[in-house]
């Protein structure tokens, strides 16, 4: 196996962080893997955006230019990765804000409105979870139980009140795409 | 016959004779931070800093651990002693060109941090190892090799007041100037840098003397001249006194 | 112990910590900050040392004063910041004082940009500052290896009273793997020269840490001493990486997260039957010279390739290695725009004559 995704989005939309939970629940079910992100100017206020690879072998380069997934939380991205996507690739596109349809019919795409999906959850800021749910959904790259397990690694603590509705996310986003 | 001991030298000179010219004041104050320091009983903890100009050989006079410290880094270089060895009594020893030219930024940032070292500063208005050329403390109208027709204000500004600037930083524990040029003003330096070494070994803050220190050779004034053109046009605009204490 | 998912700068901080360095001087710069951020608070809680200098040259002024003390100390920062530690450097490799400085390296020259880069391998593998003096110089290529790097670095400088410079790329820095960190200090070496205090009672002479040598020979004598300690770091420390030489019909040559990139195209060029094998130097100086002239020589080579992010730097130490045996090529740019896996390949293949 060898997953190559990008995640792109505002910054704010806990773009960085998706790629950190999907690499933590990599290494929890015994793959390698590297998160790369985008760095310095643009990281404040503009666009930002991740390179993650996951693999059954060490992993050769960990900067992606042609994914084969690409996690698009708004226009800007859509519009900079859509071209990049290696044919038979995914793409998964924030319908919520995201108007636009891809052009691209040698990739799958999914729409989901991971904005819309949280507000119904009650909280609008796990958008990013229920995209990942639709990632791992639509990829089947990692299992739900490993991305849960980084879940609560990364919220263990003062923010353990949050595992829960990060769940009902990620499994809402996985039902988004079935 | 019996003999009886008028003087000795102090232990923390080493007996290597000194380069410096005659008339010159870092004989006169290397002799009074050794003889702190022996009095004191600070040797066997004491790391000194030696810089770059006339005293660049300083590591060569003091009989305690030395550094010798790249143009103006002292301050830096002795923060570094400090922070890994706080128990130890560390010092800086710096010229005009060295400490209020090329190390400003070093200076400074050690009284800011508050570090617990004394720096003894020699004020001698210019610089003297590269042979007499304008310093940021040469005094206005001042005729040095650049700047022949005397330091001009407009051109370059006036002279910086040392002592006066660290004094006004929050992390400065004890700053005061004092002067070689007489007996008394001598014995009042030595007091001072007992007072500094003090203040370091008490854990205050940054100690710092500023002397006032002939330098006949690049005056080119005779020794005794020397002594009289540092009273008469130094220390006027450089006054005398403790301008911090905590 | 589990692998954690550590961001590179992050990794290199705790591995210097676990190594025993308690000393940390520094100042902010991208993209290593995360270095100083880490260590100001992880510094008191191991009782060590963290100060957060009014500039690169202080901060680097701050490292000689405490290797002089006898402390296991490092500092870090990216290009322009290594710049300006360069007067400090010079006066520490004068003074024969063991310490360890990170670059991060981004492009330049000037303020240059602050995307990852390997512009500064001349600066590294030359000495920086003036003076003819050399500095172990190491290249990791993954996080894992940029923790165990670090983590030997302190007891490599004190064994040969050097500065040890551990030559990041931005990526490098910046990146997340999995970790298992080196835990437990290294091995450390008596200091009898380090300036801790002293009597004429001590049973050492007095300490004098100087880089001024005015009296001949003094200075000549510096670098004898210099002369022999480099021939044994030549003969002992040299370290690469070879990769998939058997058979292998090219060499191509390449460190840091350059060589990762390398990978990817050598396993799709795999796949489309084209042998190509790799040297991937570890140490830039000492410079694999040997391990380079040996791949090169294969039979089975036809030709080499050399991929850097630079417009050719660690080129001129391969030229050396390979001495004319096989041809040599290169692809890279100065600054920051990297040679992508698609251009190695189509490189490659216009090296063998196919489409």
């Amino acid at each position: 196996m060898l997953q190559e995704i990008i995640f792109a989005g505002f910054g704010g939309q806990g773009v960085l962080l998706m790629g950190q939970i999907l690499s933590l629940g990599a290494l929890e079910q015994g793959n390698e893997v590297s998160w790369l992100p985008s760095y310095g100017p643009e990281m404040r206020g503009g666009t930002a955006n991740c390179s993650v690879v996951i693999s059954d072998t060490p992993i050769g380069s960990p900067l992606v230019l042609k994914p084969n997934a690409a996690v698009v939380m708004n226009q800007p991205s859509m519009e900079k990765f859509e071209d990049a996507i290696t044919p038979g690739g995914v793409m998964l596109v924030n319908s919520s804000i995201i108007p636009l349809k891809a052009h691209r019919e040698d990739i799958t795409t999914h729409y989901v409105p991971c904005n819309a999906i949280a507000e119904e959850l009650g909280n609008a800021k796990v958008a990013n979870v229920v995209m990942l749910g639709a990632y791992i959904g639509a990829t089947g790259a990692v299992s739900f139980d490993a991305v849960m397990a980084a879940i609560r690694a990364k919220f263990a603590g003062k923010k353990a009140a949050l595992i829960e509705i990060n769940e009902k996310a990620l499994r809402a986003g996985m039902d988004a795409v079935k | 016959m019996t003999t009886k001991v008028l003087f000795e030298k102090t232990k923390v000179l080493t007996d290597v004779p000194f380069h410096y010219c005659p008339g010159c004041g870092h004989g006169i104050v290397h002799r009074l931070v050794a003889e702190v320091i022996e009095e004191m009983g600070l040797a066997p903890t004491t790391i000194g800093v030696a810089p770059v100009g006339c005293a660049v050989f300083a590591y060569d006079y003091f009989n305690v651990d030395m550094f010798e410290a790249a143009h103006g880094r002292a301050p830096a270089v002795a923060t570094g002693i400090k922070r890994v060895q706080p128990d130890k009594c560390v010092f800086t020893y710096q010229g005009d060109g060295d400490l209020a030219s090329i190390g400003t930024a070093e200076i400074v940032h050690a009284a800011h941090r508050g570090e617990k070292i004394t720096t003894i500063f020699i004020n001698n208005a210019i610089y003297g190892m590269t042979g007499g050329q304008m310093a940021p403390t040469t005094l206005v109208g001042q005729k040095t090799t650049t700047s022949p027709k005397g330091r001009d204000k407009d051109w370059s500004g006036s002279p910086i007041r040392v002592a006066e600037m660290l004094a006004t930083i929050e992390g400065s524990a004890y700053i005061e100037r004092c002067a070689v040029n007489s007996n008394a003003n001598i014995i009042r330096t030595k007091k001072a840098i007992r007072k500094a070494f003090e203040t370091q070994m008490a854990g205050k803050g940054f100690s710092l003397i500023e002397i006032l220190s002939p330098c006949p050779t690049n005056w080119g004034q005779s020794p005794v001249e020397a002594m009289k053109w540092l009273e008469d046009n130094m220390i006027p605009y450089y006054p005398l006194g403790v301008m911090k204490e905590v | 112990m589990a692998k954690k998912l550590m961001k590179g700068c992050e990794a290199i901080a705790e591995a210097a910590v676990q190594a025993g360095c308690r000393c940390y001087f520094g100042y902010p710069i991208t993209p290593q900050t995360d270095i100083p951020e880490y260590l100001s608070a992880r510094m008191p809680e191991v009782g060590g040392v963290f100060v957060q200098a009014e500039s690169e040259i202080a901060a680097a002024n701050m490292v000689y004063g405490a290797a002089g003390a006898g402390a296991r100390v490092m500092t870090s920062s990216s290009s322009p910041g290594i710049s300006l530690k360069q007067e400090a450097l010079s006066t520490i490799a004068g003074a024969e004082l063991p310490c360890v400085v990170l670059n991060v390296m981004r492009g330049g020259p000037g303020i240059g940009g602050i995307a990852p880069s390997q512009g500064d391998y001349y600066q590294a593998t030359r000495g920086g500052g003036h003076g003819d003096y050399r500095q172990i110089v190491l290249a990791p290529a993954s996080v894992q290896e940029a923790a165990d790097i670090m983590y030997g670095s302190f007891a490599l400088a004190d064994k040969y009273r050097m500065i040890v410079m551990v030559l990041a790329d931005g990526f490098i820095g910046q990146m997340m793997e999995p970790v298992d960190l080196p835990m437990g200090a290294t091995p450390e070496v008596e200091k009898p020269w380090a300036a801790t205090g002293w009597t004429p009672e001590s049973d050492r002479p007095r300490a004098v840490i100087n880089s001024l040598y005015i009296k001949e020979p003094d200075l000549t004598k510096l670098h004898e001493r210099f002369a022999a300690r480099y021939a044994e770091i030549e003969a002992n420390e040299v370290r690469y990486e070879a990769y998939q030489l058997e058979d292998a019909e090219f060499v191509i040559y390449a460190y840091g997260t350059m060589a990762r990139i390398c990978k990817s195209a050598i396993a799709i060029l795999a796949n489309e039957g084209i042998k190509v094998g790799m040297v991937r130097p570890i140490t830039l100086w000492p410079f694999p010279t040997k391990a380079v002239y040996e791949a090169a020589a294969l039979d089975s080579v036809k030709s080499t390739l050399t991929v850097e992010i630079s417009a050719g730097q660690m080129f001129d130490d391969v030229r050396i290695g390979v001495n004319g045996v096989k041809p040599t090529e290169f692809l890279g740019y100065a600054g920051s725009k990297i040679p992508t896996v698609d251009e190695i390949v189509a490189k490659i293949k216009s090296m063998k004559g196919v489409e």
